[in-house]
């Protein structure tokens, strides 16, 4: 086991380095336009941009160029081309609110994705079913920013029930921390909930013709019981595990959509403004910070599973 | 939004496609899969109406020049921001002095209504469409062949092939998609693309297609190699290498054949996300460039006017989702019809 999560720790290095290697090569390599010019201003003349690429370090190496960016970002001293501020106090500012955003979608998001998938597995052929799969489909075929902008036409603007965007925090008043996040919330959450109920359906639907299901039920055990004690436990376990990386991504700037949408000043918020700028620092700050969160969620959901089932620890 | 797999889930062996039919088996004893799984699928109404739904916009979308040229005579980036038209008798403003584009309404000028160019929405609408299915569509071939050759040598040599090859599928993994396509898509933007032999100007429409397809190859790639590890293993595998057949007739000529209805499949839900990914780039400037229309910058120039015409983000946003829907409509019904007990977990 400790052998396991050695090996599996170390993997999640060589990933993350690979990761910033290539983010750095091919931002670098991408004529995009050359950094100095854009922190000069355009009007400098080349004596300023000489200077520029001088001071900043862009007539090293590249491999040196790599190498001095990467202290810095160990050490947390990256700072943005376009605004000289601080890279990491930039994300560590933006991550209450993203947390925010994601806590409570997730807590939307499984519940009806369970909910859903259940009924559905439950009634699987019947009328139910197939309006809830109808509903699924939808879910997931919408994209997240129109979902977002017609939830705050209708329900803001035509209809005045909702704040339209801001965020107020937690522990200032909970009461308008939650007004000003339900509709993001539900933004955000449909399209996972499209996705879980459609998986969880497929897996109870399949753990139900196990044999130790049938035995459940030749022993007398009551449906309800097969279903809460036998079925869900085991249909649930593939559910945890896509909760642990959608939770990573989401968390890691993937709710970008959602938070540019709704004016939330997330991570995801911080890293469209970068993007915007080409500001390489932010980028590779973010994309690292992001890749950090989905790699060591995959890591925990696969030492979690070789913790859970023994067989992948001895076949790994 | 991805397609999501655990590996070898989705099994269909065409072997033993005759075997298996629900209720009389016997009588149908001697069709080919294919023609089984057709079969199916003509029974399978709800996808035959998602299919023809999709067939529907897309001919509604490669007809977007005949519209523009026979019916509403004004180009994609016609503007009129000083245009009259005239609705129920009475001389209207195309745009407001205030600034405000007419609506969608039932007459034959601007149908949809326009935008604050005094741009025709139904002529850009169908453009649009034009551009984020041939996107959708051209980046889903990328996606496919990557992924096919990728994990066809992967599961077929094994060993350091493999080493390398799903390490790399492990690093595209890790990335942050949604945020590298991004970033990616606004630095091609400004600089273009070298690529040695040719050169793309950041507003080509293959730089999009190009970031689109490499983001998804390991949601395929994956699933792909899996299968070919379980397959090389088969017999008819060991009798072409006793006929003397190379790797590459192996692979392609003996292999390719048995994980084409997965392929398929797959196909079909790549090209509703890539759909999808596409406005979410275009929709924060990092896919399709304007002046040339996309479903989802057209979305992106309707959020700023959210209210005074929201019109502009409902109506690309309702053809993404009819488009997207009919797609994974008919997946669902492609997937039940080829392996009606298939186990495939897609997302």
């Amino acid at each position: 086991m400790l052998r396991f999560t050695v090996r599996r720790l170390l993997n999640m290095v060589l990933v993350m380095i690979a990761l910033s290697v290539l983010t750095f090569v091919i931002f670098n390599v991408i004529p995009g336009g050359d950094p100095a010019l854009r922190i000069a201003g355009r009007n400098a003349n080349e004596v300023v941009r000489e200077q520029v690429r001088e001071d900043y370090g862009f007539n090293d190496p590249i491999y040196v160029q790599y190498a001095v960016m990467m202290q810095k970002t160990i050490n947390g001293e990256l700072i943005s081309y376009s605004n000289q501020l601080n890279v990491r106090e930039e994300i560590v500012r933006g991550i209450p609110v993203t947390l925010s955003l994601v806590a409570g979608a997730a807590v939307i998001w499984v519940f009806f994705g369970v909910l859903f998938g259940v009924l559905s597995a439950v009634y699987a052929g019947r009328l139910p079913d197939r309006l809830l799969n109808i509903v699924a489909l939808v879910g997931i075929s919408m994209p997240v920013f129109w979902v977002g902008l017609m939830l705050l036409y209708y329900l803001t603007f035509r209809v005045e029930a909702f704040p339209p965007g801001g965020y107020t925090g937690l522990t200032e008043n909970p009461l308008d921390w939650a007004y000003h996040l339900i509709l993001p919330w539900f933004a955000l959450s449909i399209l996972f909930i499209g996705f879980y109920s459609r998986l969880l359906r497929s897996n109870v639907l399949d753990v139900s013709n196990e044999d130790y299901i049938r035995t459940a039920r030749s022993k007398g055990v009551s449906e309800r019981r097969v279903l809460t004690r036998h079925t869900l436990r085991n249909a649930l376990i593939p559910i945890v595990t896509l909760f642990g990386l959608d939770l990573g991504q989401v968390i890691g700037g993937g709710a970008i959509l959602t938070e540019s949408v709704f004016g939330l000043e997330g991570v995801g918020k911080y890293t469209a403004d970068s993007i915007g700028s080409l500001d390489l620092p932010p980028i590779l700050g973010v994309v690292l910070y992001g890749g950090f969160l989905i790699v060591l969620m995959n890591a925990i959901v696969d030492i979690l599973y070789a913790y859970l089932d023994p067989r992948i620890r001895l076949n790994a | 939004m991805a397609t999501r797999t655990t590996d070898s889930d989705f099994s269909f062996d065409p072997t033993e496609g005759g075997r298996e039919e629900e209720g009389g088996g016997g009588a149908v004893e001697g069709l080919g899969p294919w023609r089984l799984a057709a079969r199916r699928l003509r029974r399978n109404r709800v996808a035959l109406a998602a299919l023809a739904l999709f067939v529907l916009m897309v001919a509604l979308s490669l007809a977007a020049p005949l519209y523009a040229t026979q019916i509403a005579k004004r180009s994609p980036s016609q503007t009129g921001v000083t245009d009259r038209i005239t609705v129920d008798g009475k001389q209207v403003d195309v745009v407001s002095p205030d600034g405000s584009p007419i609506g969608p309404g039932l007459r034959s000028e601007y149908p949809l209504g326009a935008d604050a160019l005094g741009r025709d929405v139904m002529v850009r609408m169908l453009y649009g469409g034009r551009n984020s299915l041939f996107v959708g569509f051209m980046s889903a071939v990328l996606t496919t062949v990557l992924a096919v050759s990728l994990g066809l040598a992967a599961g077929y040599f094994r060993g350091a092939v493999d080493r390398v090859i799903s390490s790399v599928f492990d690093i595209l993994w890790a990335f942050p998609a949604l945020l590298f396509a991004i970033a990616l898509g606004t630095a091609l933007a400004l600089g273009g693309l070298n690529l040695g032999f040719t050169r793309l100007e950041g507003d080509s429409i293959w730089i999009p297609i190009f970031i689109i397809g490499v983001v998804y190859v390991p949601y395929l790639g994956r699933p792909v190699r899996g299968q070919v590890l379980s397959l090389r293993e088969k017999e008819f595998v060991e009798a072409a290498v006793a006929q003397g057949m190379g790797p590459g007739r192996i692979m392609f000529g003996e292999i390719l054949p048995n994980i084409a209805s997965t392929l398929l499949v797959f196909g079909t839900l790549i090209v509703a996300n890539n759909i999808l990914l596409e406005t979410a780039l275009s929709f924060l400037g990092a896919g399709i460039q304007p002046p040339a229309p996309s479903w989802g910058n057209l979305i992106g120039d309707g959020a700023d006017r959210i209210v005074t015409a929201p019109h502009l983000s409902l109506v690309p946003g309702a053809a993404i989702v009819l488009t997207v829907l009919s797609l994974n409509l008919f997946g669902d019904g492609l997937r039940d019809a080829l392996d009606p007990r298939a186990k495939v977990r897609l997302r």
